[in-house]
């Protein structure tokens, strides 16, 4: 009975904070903040008491560490049919982790409309550990396209408006209408796949188990793989349809940012390793080199153009485009020591991303720009901040000793057994990495002061943010076995469903 | 044939629907007040619609020739007759009162009568299984809707609207005329069924035959605004007063579609072949077209119009497929388009109420509306959303069930003009949703007034919103009632 309250927590949460306006600015935040501790304690707790040697796994019915199913609407066979294995139960805690974050570093830089801004922020974490937890293709629909609309309030109403004409709207809008027309294929696609299963069952179903069962013929899977694929793309962002990320994330408040770069991106990789790969092994197998190489441009491609950013945030973006480019890889290199590390990797980046992001936003409160050439020399400034950055900009080029690195070297070394060339190429990322992380900090904090005046420093709460972070980055990077552990039962059925098909694929050709 | 009780009671609704117009008009004979002419004709459309159930026991029967009553027609006329309640609702609330000076300066009675009359025209439509029937519930429909577009008019652009839409309407009604007479020409008869077996009995339908079913197709098309018969749309919907435009966009689509249903139903030849050719080519340009326009509006009647024009387009893709879940997605997909239009108009309205010359719909009217009305826009919100069709609103559930029958059928073409029609759909949807929430600017005041929850029209626009929600997350109840309201074929 647990898992539906995972899901209720935010979303009551969040109608508290619109009410709890009335009674004064500050009581918004506290609920927020309370629901969300309330989240990740949960997880916590979940996360500690759970067996996690249970996940779903080819030739079986799918098992589960916690399960829970309530019909919902009969007509069409769906239900409200939640579960947890260790991949979810691990993004579950992010996304906690993150919330409780993101209400912590807008506590300063949201000032209008506070109860709507957090009703806003709690909808979306709860549509997000709803697409975590589904496992009903219907309901996981639902709340894929569900969270969208308070990221576009997010984006749309306190966002900045950047330069150069772009606005806070438009770049809400295209997010919005990217994942939305996405979603629609991937809601095509699962029609698809139900009526398939209709046809040869008589049943009318959206239960992942059912669903793993059917037999598609080698074009229909493709097809409908595809359609997955296109959603899950979108988001991810795979790189001819990542233009939306940058302009997002430039524009989006920083707790949007958080989001956004923490776990929205992470839901995609998620679709893939739950989705895509267990429903259409044989489809993704055929597909896996294009996507390798793809994941390998967008590495590249990223790392170059987020040198080139000007405006801070959008180098982060850029930089989050060729860090997620390495998860691809390795998802569909069909090697389990890879997949351990996309799980690592997701955690790392979830975790020195949205630090990036929220001390680019600490840097905004102060200096009101983002632009990099009005920057310069801030390290004389103020104490903390430019030295934190320093250590999360180490970290986001994957230096050993963070998390990032585990992530990063398990996928490369895994994914060399399969696909040499691919990996070696994709370390070239590594090393791109460093140019553009410490190019961020070459521009933004050291160089020639435009301004000698002293900027004010950070307080307790934000210090506090950023320090956690980094412990949590350098305990994952020392000691990464609990994460490991608990997603190994999980990607190891996913390696064995696509591992059995990519064997088959390459052997054929 | 024999009248007996049964009958006249399968007849009950559109009785007591075309008793309560005639109640009306002598009450407006007798004394001239306009809350009495609401309260009669609100109570006869209550009355009708609980003679529905009635109706039900009684159904299916074939009254007269002309005139099927079955789950399917009886599941149309409770929608028509529900929509209808709602436009009265809102029009009393638009017609406004008289004791402050302002308001509507005209005869307010009248509007009521023609509202009365036009629902009576869409309960034979959707009942109608006779091309005689089709065409005396049509125009039954259509001439008060003259009326009633133009009802404002000493306003220019109402009384234009209302020329154009008869003109145009007449030709699609004489476009009609002709299709059918061809049609009867090569099947010998009025009956829809006969023309089905007529027609499947010679294998491919004849070149007439073909002919006359394309000329009925246009005159159809001409009153559901389909492209490339859609271009009174967005003039009729921004010159007619709100409450009509709501009937208009409503009642009148709901019940001209249920029609086009029926007869390719019943007659599945009329679907095949070349005719399939054009319906899709109609349905695609719908989409693409009717989005493209709407995303160039800058007010938000026309928006709507132009929004309407896609929605039918997407409903087309359901009549395409035919088969399977195709007649129970147009059944929710009409029922969810009804609640969201409903709330849409309803909306604007109430922004333009009471009457002042102009209805409150250019858009930066809209602007911050959220700091002033939070409750209205709250309902505008929920509305856009589900035209969108973005889950957690009852729109959604409708483009779901459309969806499904495309892929049912295996309609790639016309669910990938979907997609991108959605795609460019949710542009327009989010400005007017965002303009909304945008901070308050210096503009003149136009609000909806302080009391407008207190209202009647309020109450229900509020009822309009929270049904859309709750069937969003729940639909089930709405899925089974439309399930039950199936076509029963003949044979």
């Amino acid at each position: 009975m647990i898992l539906p309250w995972l899901i209720l927590i935010p979303f009551i949460g969040g109608l508290l904070c619109w009410y709890g306006e009335r009674f004064g600015t500050t009581l918004p935040r506290w609920i927020a903040l309370l629901s969300m501790l309330l989240l990740f304690g949960l997880g916590l707790w979940l996360w500690a008491t759970g067996d996690f040697t249970l996940a779903p796994a080819p030739g079986v019915a799918p098992q589960w560490a916690s399960e829970f199913q309530v019909p919902w609407i009969e007509r069409f066979g769906i239900t409200i049919h939640l579960a947890l294995d260790g991949l979810s139960m691990l993004m579950v805690v992010l996304t906690g982790l993150l919330g409780v974050l993101s209400v912590l570093c807008s506590w300063n830089e949201i000032q209008h409309r506070i109860g709507f801004f957090h009703l806003n922020l709690m909808w979306i974490l709860g549509g997000v550990v709803g697409v975590f937890l589904a496992v009903d293709l219907f309901l996981f629909f639902f709340f894929w396209e569900m969270m969208l609309v308070p990221m576009y309030f997010l984006i749309a109403l306190w966002g900045h408006s950047g330069s150069e004409g772009k606005t806070r709207i438009n770049a809400a809008t295209k997010f919005f209408i990217y994942t939305q027309a996405s979603g629609l294929v991937m809601l095509v696609a699962i029609l698809g796949l139900v009526l398939v299963n209709y046809s040869q069952t008589g049943v009318l179903t959206f239960n992942y188990a059912d669903l793993l069962k059917v037999e598609l013929a080698p074009r229909t899977e493709y097809l409908l793989m595809l359609g997955f694929f296109i959603a899950f793309a979108v988001k991810f962002p795979v790189v001819p349809l990542h233009s939306w990320l940058p302009d997002a994330h430039a524009q989006a408040p920083t707790a949007g940012s958080v989001d956004l770069a923490g776990i929205l991106l992470k839901t995609a990789a998620y679709g893939m390793l739950r989705f895509s790969l267990p429903l259409f092994p044989n489809a993704s197998a055929e597909f896996a080199p294009i996507v390798m190489w793809l994941g390998v441009f967008a590495i590249v491609y990223g790392a170059l153009l987020s040198f080139a950013q000007t405006d801070i945030k959008r180098l982060v973006a850029y930089s989050s485009v060729s860090h997620m480019g390495f998860v691809l890889i390795a998802i569909y290199s069909g090697s389990q020591i890879a997949l351990q590390g996309a799980v690592v990797q997701m955690v790392a980046h979830g975790l020195s991303a949205a630090a990036l992001f929220i001390l680019c936003g600490q840097l905004y409160e102060r200096l009101h720009t983002r632009d990099m050439r009005q920057m310069g020399g801030i390290w004389a400034r103020m104490p903390y901040l430019p030295a934190v950055s320093l250590f999360f900009a180490a970290a986001a080029l994957g230096l050993p000793g963070t998390g990032n690195f585990v992530g990063e070297f398990l996928i490369l070394i895994g994914s060399f057994q399969y696909v040499p060339w691919i990996a070696v190429l994709a370390t070239s990322g590594l090393v791109l990495g460093s140019v553009y992380s410490l190019i961020m900090i070459h521009r933004a904090y050291f160089g020639p002061a435009k301004d000698d005046s002293p900027l004010a420093g950070l307080r307790p709460r934000e210090l506090g943010m950023v320090l956690g972070l980094a412990v949590l980055l350098v305990l994952l990077g020392i000691y990464p076995q609990p994460v490991l552990d608990t997603s190994a039962a999980s990607m190891h059925g996913v390696q064995q469903w696509f591992g059995t098909a990519f064997t088959q694929f390459a052997s054929a050709r | 044939m024999e009248f007996t009780t049964q009958h006249l009671i399968a007849l009950l609704p559109l009785l007591v629907t075309c008793a309560t117009a005639v109640v009306v008009m002598l009450g407006i004979a007798w004394r001239r007040n306009h809350t009495l002419t609401y309260v009669l004709s609100v109570l006869g459309l209550n009355l009708a619609l609980l003679s529905i159930i009635p109706a039900l026991g009684a159904a299916p029967l074939a009254v007269t020739e002309m005139v099927q009553v079955d789950r399917y027609a009886c599941f149309y006329t409770a929608l028509i007759l529900i929509a209808t309640l709602a436009c009265v609702t809102l029009a009393h609330a638009y017609l406004g009162e008289h004791d402050d000076g302002k308001g509507y300066p005209g005869n307010r009675e009248e509007l009521y009568l023609l509202t009365l009359l036009a629902a009576a025209g869409g309960i034979l439509l959707v009942s109608a299984q006779n091309l005689a029937g089709l065409f005396i519930g049509l125009e039954l429909l259509s001439v008060p809707v003259y009326g009633m577009v133009a009802y404002a008019f000493f306003n220019k652009r109402s009384l234009e609207a209302g020329i154009k839409y008869m003109v145009l309407s007449a030709a699609g009604s004489a476009f009609l005329l002709f299709g059918m007479a061809l049609l009867y020409a090569d099947a010998g008869t009025l009956n829809f069924t006969g023309i089905g077996t007529q027609l499947a009995a010679n294998g491919l339908p004849s070149a007439m035959a073909q002919l006359g079913l394309g000329m009925m197709l246009v005159g159809l098309a001409f009153k559901l605004s389909l492209v490339p018969f859609h271009l009174w749309t967005p003039d009729v919907y921004e010159g007619a007063p709100a409450p009509v435009a709501a009937f208009l966009a409503t009642a009148s689509k709901v019940a001209v579609f249920a029609v086009l249903l029926r007869l390719f139903q019943i007659s599945p030849v009329a679907n095949e072949g070349l005719l399939n050719l054009v319906l899709s080519a109609i349905a695609i340009a719908s989409i693409l077209i009717g989005n493209l326009l709407a995303l160039i509006q800058s007010n938000l009647k026309r928006l709507l119009g132009y929004s309407s024009i896609a929605h039918f387009g997407y409903l087309l893709i359901a009549v395409i497929a035919s088969k399977g879940l195709a007649v129970e997605a147009i059944g929710v997909y009409l029922a969810t388009y009804t609640l969201t239009s409903l709330g849409a108009f309803g909306v604007i309205t109430l922004m333009s109420t009471p009457y002042s010359g102009r209805d409150a719909d250019a858009l930066y009217e809209y602007r911050g509306l959220f700091w002033r009305r939070p409750y209205l826009t709250a309902v505008l919100t929920v509305m856009m959303l589900s035209l969108a069709g973005i889950p957690l609103t009852a729109g959604f559930i409708g483009k779901f069930y459309v969806i499904a029958a495309g892929v049912e059928s295996g309609q790639w073409w016309l669910l990938a003009a979907l997609i991108v029609g959605s795609a460019i759909g949710v542009y327009y949807y989010l400005r007017v949703m965002v303009a909304m929430f945008l901070v308050e600017p210096n503009l003149h005041r136009h609000d909806a007034p302080m009391r407008w929850a207190q209202r009647a029209g309020g109450i229900m626009l509020l009822c309009v919103a929270v049904l859309a929600f709750v069937l969003g997350v729940y639909p089930q109840p709405l899925l089974d009632l439309v399930q039950h309201a199936g076509l029963a074929f003949a044979g």
